[in-house]
């Protein structure tokens, strides 16, 4: 029987705020255990919580990002459980208002474009983290994560692949990032993504059960469990076995999903308004403030650069990849610089130097303006492509101007023709063979000595006077 | 009429990780009835054009600034807990993973 794959996705992301979402302890990651905490963070009896303005303000513009309906009225709500991932009890979360709902964000697999629909974006508090490690029968508990401010969104049941799943990780991955509401590093955890997958025969209505796969370090693991899990409860089914609903892990040294003991009861969390906390109302003119302050998001950008530039498709997409790239691109652009030359250096040369000192573009000693100039350099003839890299890697290492290197190392190409006749004729003078092999008939022996001019000027000679006069030498 | 039985009683006290004995979920078998049955009594009201009630205050839109304030001192977060080894909260041990 041949059958299809039906998933959805739940995102939680940590929003980069500098206080958490209830309280005014630090957000930072790498502070030690239980040292951004504090009696709401805790869950002491009778602290009060008050919502963070700025995690309205982020996840606002997430949702509008993702399309989603601004909800004029939303409230949080209490979850009820016991776990020791938090001291109070429940965890505040939003339950039937959520800040946003029906949205949608499009994806690309192959050149296919497809929508995957947004659920909703809800605002959450994180819980505490445990630590297994300490031994003697005991668990640790660090608060410092309690009260982290999440946004949890939830996808419809949309997509079908594991390719899927990965386009709509990664493309909400740079949108988040474009509207810098989260660091989205992934090795913080400020980006965990939940998978609920289920097949079911290909034609029929009702979905399969479902089983849920988390607690996945990356996007390409996480796209690597769907993949197992619909092999897997392709082959319990066809077995004639039944698929159980279940939360299973990623063994990723196994590159196989296992099934994770479920917590004694059945979940019935018990949703009832949070008394501490008074309603979030949203109007017309807030919303409108927030979407008048979105970035151009990625799509757009591509669309309109794509337009602009007659780069390739896929110069631009690496071209945007990040917000801060794009940015630093169109400054070259608009300095002047031509857009296949700004692009080709940018993905090459720097990226490579980028690489190699495992630096980001934002952290780069190199200015857009300063690798325009460079260009500019090159433009007017004063060094040539060849002098331009070693320009380019001293210009990375000290952050100086490209004009102040050229001058400090005496690189301007040497277009003087009669100095470069005079080189010309001197390396025509100490390799008879090869000009006689020339004379001869073997053009390609020109190549020698342009490489010999280049040599004997440090590789000043700009190479197509060098050219035209060894042509004209040589064939006098 | 809302009708309670006696293992509604046994899950809520589940839920509430509340150990009862028999003369306990007994009495709160009928005591739960009674409170929704008066419960009851506010379905009689015709609320069609009533808007839901989301909040006792008659507030909205309550906020801080993102600020980032001092937080407590760790050995004095850590003194009220059972038990703690001075960097964490110390719980019995959670086993959350078994491979099947």
């Amino acid at each position: 029987m041949e059958y299809e794959a039906v998933i959805g996705m739940e995102v939680h992301v940590q929003m980069n705020t500098r206080s958490k979402v209830f309280c005014g302890c630090s957000t930072n990651f790498h502070a030690p255990p239980n040292t951004n905490v504090c009696p709401v963070c805790l869950g002491m009896p009778g602290a009060m919580p008050v919502l963070n303005r700025e995690m309205v303000t982020k996840s606002t513009m997430a949702g509008l990002a993702l399309n989603c309906t601004i909800s004029r009225w939303s409230k949080q709500d209490r979850k009820n459980y016991f776990y020791p991932d938090q001291a109070k009890n429940y965890q505040i979360s939003q339950y039937d208002l959520p800040l946003c709902h029906d949205g949608n964000l499009e994806i690309e697999v192959n050149g296919v474009k497809k929508d995957i629909g947004i659920t909703r974006a809800h605002m959450e508090e994180d819980t505490a983290r445990n630590t297994h490690t300490i031994g003697g029968g005991q668990s640790g508990v660090d608060f410092n994560r309690a009260g982290m401010p999440l946004l949890e969104i939830v996808t419809e049941p949309d997509i079908t692949s594991s390719d899927e799943a990965f386009a709509y990780l990664t493309s909400l991955k740079q949108i988040l990032a474009y509207l810098n509401v989260s660091d989205c590093n992934m090795e913080e955890g400020s980006l965990r993504a939940e998978a609920n997958i289920s097949v079911r025969p290909k034609g029929q209505k009702e979905f399969g059960t479902k089983t849920e796969v988390k607690n996945v370090a990356s996007f390409s693991g996480t796209a690597k469990a769907i993949e197992y899990e619909i092999k897997r409860q392709i082959k319990v089914l066809n077995d004639g076995g039944e698929i159980i609903q279940e939360t299973r892990g990623w063994d990723a040294d196994k590159n196989r999903t296992f099934s994770q003991r479920q917590k004694e009861s059945a979940h019935d969390y018990r949703y009832f308004p949070e008394p501490d906390l008074v309603p979030v109302v949203m109007d017309d003119a807030w919303e409108q403030s927030l979407k008048d302050s979105l970035p151009e998001l990625p799509a757009a950008r591509r669309a309109r650069l794509e337009d602009s530039t007659g780069l390739s498709p896929y110069d631009v997409q690496v071209l945007t990849a990040t917000k801060a790239m794009a940015d630093y691109f169109e400054t070259v652009m608009d300095q002047g610089a031509d857009a296949k030359q700004a692009a080709n250096w940018i993905m090459g040369d720097l990226q490579k130097l980028l690489s190699a000192a495992d630096q980001d573009i934002m952290d780069a000693k190199v200015s857009a303006v300063d690798l325009a100039d460079l260009l500019a350099l090159i433009e007017d003839g004063t060094i040539s492509g060849k002098i331009a890299k070693e320009v380019l890697e001293a210009m990375f290492e000290t952050g100086d101007a490209p004009k102040k290197i050229v001058e400090d190392k005496g690189l301007v190409q040497i277009t003087d023709t009669g100095a470069i006749d005079a080189v010309v004729e001197e390396i025509l003078a100490n390799n008879p063979t090869q000009v006689e092999q020339y004379k001869g008939g073997n053009e390609k022996v020109i190549g020698f000595f342009v490489g010999q001019v280049m040599k004997a000027t440090q590789g000043k000679a700009n190479p197509k006077i060098v050219n035209e006069a060894l042509r004209a030498a040589l064939n006098a | 009429m809302s009708t309670i039985t006696k293992a509604d009683v046994e899950y809520v006290a589940g839920l509430a990780q509340l150990q009862l004995d028999d003369d306990a979920k007994e009495r709160l078998t009928h005591e739960m009835a009674t409170i929704l049955n008066y419960m009851d009594k506010l379905n009689e009201l015709d609320t069609e054009n009533v808007e839901p009630m989301m909040h006792a205050m008659a507030m909205t839109n309550v906020f801080r600034e993102d600020v980032v304030e001092p937080s407590l001192p760790r050995d004095k977060a850590l003194e009220g807990a059972p038990s703690h080894d001075g960097e964490f909260f110390l719980v019995p041990k959670i086993l959350e993973t078994d491979n099947v």
